[in-house]
C-alpha cells in the first residue's frame, strides 16, 4: 500500500496563535481512552479475562461437586464455609494473569514503541497524563471485573447448589463478589505502577507475576510467626481476602484490612512511579 | 522564536550538549547541522522538555516547554518517525494527541489530508513504510497548527518526491511567518532548504550564520600547485600574501601545494618572475559537503580516529560523575 504523495503542499492557513488555557482533565481522559481502546492487546486481554475466568469457574466448581464423595470432610467444611470463594477462586486465580499483563502493557508499550515521547510532548507536566491513564484503565477494569465476578457467581451458584446452597443475601456473599471485581481493579493499577517503574514489558510482567504467584508460596516457607505475617501482608494475598466470604480462624487481617493493605502497596508504587516519571529523561 | 541559552546536558560522564546558545528566528527555515552524535537530537529533546538539562534554558516565545498551556498549539515536533504503536492506526494516533489538547476531530482529518494519508488513515501503522511514518510524524507536528516547528531529520527515508514535498512544505511554513527548525547531517540538503544555519559539533556551537554566508565562506577557492622547487615557491607565494599548505600525492610526482588567497594567474606570474618551473596549476572549488566535513572534522563523534583523543578530554564531566540517568536535572 502506498500513500498518494501530493507534489506540492495543499496547505494554506495562516500561522495560528497558541490556544490559551490548559486543556482540561476531561480532554486527557478522552485521550487516554482513545489510546486504550485503539490497540488490540486491550481487547484480547479483556476477552481472555472473561473467557478464562468464566470457563475455569464453571470447570472447577463442577469438579468440586463431581468429586464431592471423594473429598475429605475438612475440605468439605471449607467449601461450606466459603462457597463464594470456592466458586470464584480458580477462575480468578487464572484470569487475574491477563490483568497483570494488560496493566503492564498500557504503560510499558508506550516506552517500547516511543509513543511516550508524543504523550509527554502533549502533556509536558507529565503526571496529569499518568493520572488520566490510571483513572481510565481502572474504570475499564472495574466495569469488566464486576461483570465477570457476578457472571461467575451466577454460573457457579446452580452448579454448587446441590451440596452447598448459596445466595447473594448470605452474610459476606455480596461483599465477596463485589470484592473480586475490586481486587482486579487494584491489581490493574498495581501492574501499571510496576510497568511504569520498570518500563520494559518483559521485565515488568515477570515482576508482577512474581509478586502475585511466586512470592506467596515462598513466604509460607519462612518458619514461625514472621512467615505468617509476611505472607499475610503480601499485596495479592492481602488483596484476595476481600473476595472471600468468611474470615478464617487464624487469619491475620480482615477482608477490608487486607484490601486496605493491597491498596496501600498500590498507592505507594503509583506515587513512586509518578515521582520517577517527573524526574527521569523520557 | 526558540531561544537556547547556555544549555548543557550530560549523560553519565559524557557531555552531549556543551553550553550551547543560539536563537531560532521566525519566518525562515533554520537548519540545524552537525555530524552524527553532535548533539542535535539531544538539543531538540531538551527544547521539548523530554530530557532535563543540567544547566541553561530553552524557551519557546519566552516560555519553558512545560510552561506551555497547550504545547502542541505552540510547537509541533517530529522526532523519530517510527515512534508509534504498530497496532494503532494513524487516525487514532493523531486523535489521542488532538484530544489531549482539546482540538476538534476535524483537525485530524485536515492534517491527514495535508500529508496525503487519508486513504490509509485507518490502517495500522505497523504496515507503513518509513516514508509514510514520516508523514504521520509531520501530520502530528501540524496538528495544533503551531507557530513553531521542530523537525529532526524529516527527509530520512523519503523518496525524492517526498523529499521535495517536505522541502516545499518547510519553505511555505516559514513564508507564513512560522519558526522552522530542522536538523540534518546532510550539508547539501540544508544548502537547498535552509535560510540560516546553526552548525554544532560535539555539543558545541561551530557556526551560526545565513546559509549563503556559510557557503561563500566554505567554498573559498584554492589552487593546487605542483613544482619541483616547492620550497622556493612557497616562500614567494607567502611573501605575496598567499597561504600555503602542503598536500601529499602518494608519490605521483612532486608533492603539491594548496594555495589560498591568491588566484591561479597571479601564482603563475609569481612563479615566472621567480624563474620557477611549474608542473601543475589547477584552480579548485571545494564542495559544500567537503567544507562541512572539514569544519566538523575535529568534532566527529563516531569516525575513523584521525586524531586520537586523550581520555578524560572533558574534565568538567569527569570531575562531576553522575551515577545514573534516573537522576535528572532540576525541575
Amino acid at each position: 500500500m502506498t500513500a498518494t504523495s501530493p507534489a506540492a503542499p495543499p496547505y494554506q492557513e495562516p500561522a495560528a496563535r497558541p490556544v490559551p488555557g490548559r486543556a482540561g482533565f476531561g480532554n486527557l481522559l478522552a485521550s487516554e481512552w482513545t489510546k486504550i481502546r485503539s490497540v488490540r492487546s486491550t481487547v484480547w486481554s479483556l476477552i481472555l479475562l472473561v473467557v478464562l475466568t468464566i470457563g475455569f469457574t464453571a470447570l472447577f466448581t463442577w469438579l468440586s461437586v463431581y468429586n464431592w464423595d471423594k473429598t475429605d470432610p475438612a475440605q468439605r467444611a471449607q467449601v461450606a464455609a466459603d462457597p463464594v470463594g470456592t466458586i470464584l477462586g480458580a477462575g480468578f486465580y487464572l484470569g487475574q494473569l491477563t490483568i497483570c499483563v494488560l496493566g503492564v502493557l498500557v504503560i510499558s508499550a508506550e516506552y517500547t514503541t516511543g509513543v511516550i515521547r508524543a504523550s509527554l510532548m502533549a502533556v509536558p507536566r507529565r503526571y496529569p497524563m499518568f493520572v488520566a491513564k490510571a483513572v481510565v484503565f481502572a474504570a475499564l477494569v472495574f466495569v469488566i471485573g464486576e461483570c465477570v465476578a457476578f457472571l461467575s457467581f451466577f454460573i457457579g451458584k446452580p452448579i454448587l447448589a446441590s451440596h452447598v446452597p448459596v445466595s447473594l443475601g448470605d452474610p459476606g456473599a455480596a461483599r465477596a463478589v463485589v470484592g473480586a471485581g475490586l481486587y482486579l481493579t487494584v491489581l490493574a493499577l498495581f501492574a501499571m505502577a510496576i510497568g511504569a517503574l520498570i518500563r520494559h514489558t518483559a521485565g515488568a510482567i515477570t515482576a508482577v507475576i512474581g509478586f502475585v504467584l511466586v512470592l506467596a508460596p515462598l513466604a509460607q516457607l519462612i518458619p514461625g510467626k514472621i512467615g505468617k505475617y509476611v505472607h499475610a501482608y503480601l499485596p495479592s494475598e492481602a488483596g484476595q481476602l476481600v473476595a472471600r466470604q468468611h474470615q478464617q480462624a487464624d487469619q491475620v487481617l480482615s477482608a477490608w484490612q487486607g484490601f486496605g493493605v493491597f491498596c496501600l502497596w498500590t498507592v505507594v508504587l503509583l506515587a513512586l512511579a509518578i515521582y520517577l516519571l517527573q524526574r527521569r529523561d523520557a | 522564536m526558540i531561544e537556547v541559552r547556555d544549555l548543557t546536558k550530560r549523560y553519565g560522564d559524557k557531555l552531549a550538549v556543551d553550553h550551547l546558545s543560539f536563537t531560532v528566528e521566525p519566518s525562515r527555515v533554520t537548519g540545524f547541522l552537525g555530524p552524527n552524535g553532535a548533539g542535535k537530537s539531544t538539543t531538540m529533546r531538551l527544547i521539548l522538555g523530554l530530557d532535563r538539562p543540567q544547566e541553561g534554558t530553552a524557551t519557546i516565545d519566552g516560555k519553558r516547554y512545560d510552561q506551555l498551556a497547550r504545547p502542541l498549539t505552540a510547537v509541533g515536533a517530529l522526532l523519530e518517525a517510527k515512534a508509534m504503536h504498530s497496532g494503532r492506526s494513524a487516525y487514532n494516533h493523531l486523535l489521542f494527541l488532538a484530544q489531549s489538547q482539546g482540538l476538534p476531530r476535524r483537525r485530524v482529518d485536515e492534517v491527514l489530508a495535508l500529508v496525503g494519508l487519508t486513504p490509509v488513515a485507518h490502517k495500522r501503522t505497523g504496515g507503513y513504510s518509513l516514508g509514510m511514518s514520516q508523514r504521520v510524524g509531520i501530520a502530528a507536528a501540524m496538528l495544533g497548527n503551531p507557530p513553531a516547528l521542530l523537525l529532526d531529520e524529516p527527509v530520512n527515508g523519503l523518496d525524492p518526491e517526498g523529499i521535495r514535498w517536505v522541502r516545499n512544505l518547510m519553505k511555505q511554513l516559514a513564508a507564513e511567518g512560522r519558526t522552522v527548525f530542522v536538523s540534518s547531517h546532510l550539508m547539501n540538503e540544508m544548502a537547498i532548504t535552509a535560510d540560516h544555519l546553526i552548525v554544532i559539533g560535539k555539543g558545541k556551537l561551530i557556526a551560526d550564520c545565513p546559509t549563503h554566508e556559510f557557503i561563500e565562506r566554505s567554498s573559498e577557492r584554492s589552487v593546487l600547485v605542483r613544482s619541483p622547487q616547492a620550497d622556493a615557491l612557497s616562500g614567494l607565494i607567502t611573501a605575496e600574501g598567499g597561504v600555503v599548505t602542503a598536500q601529499r600525492t602518494d608519490g605521483a610526482g612532486p608533492d603539491g601545494l594548496r594555495v589560498t588567497g591568491l588566484a591561479a594567474p597571479r601564482i603563475g606570474e609569481i612563479a615566472a618572475a621567480g624563474g620557477i618551473v611549474l608542473h601543475e596549476l589547477t584552480p579548485q572549488l571545494a564542495s559544500l559537503e567537503e567544507a562541512f566535513m572539514e569544519l566538523t572534522a575535529d568534532s566527529v563523534e563516531y569516525g575513523v580516529p584521525a586524531t586520537p583523543q586523550a581520555p578524560g578530554a572533558t574534565p568538567a564531566a569527569a570531575a562531576e560523575p553522575e551515577p545514573s540517568a534516573a537522576k535528572g536535572g532540576d525541575r
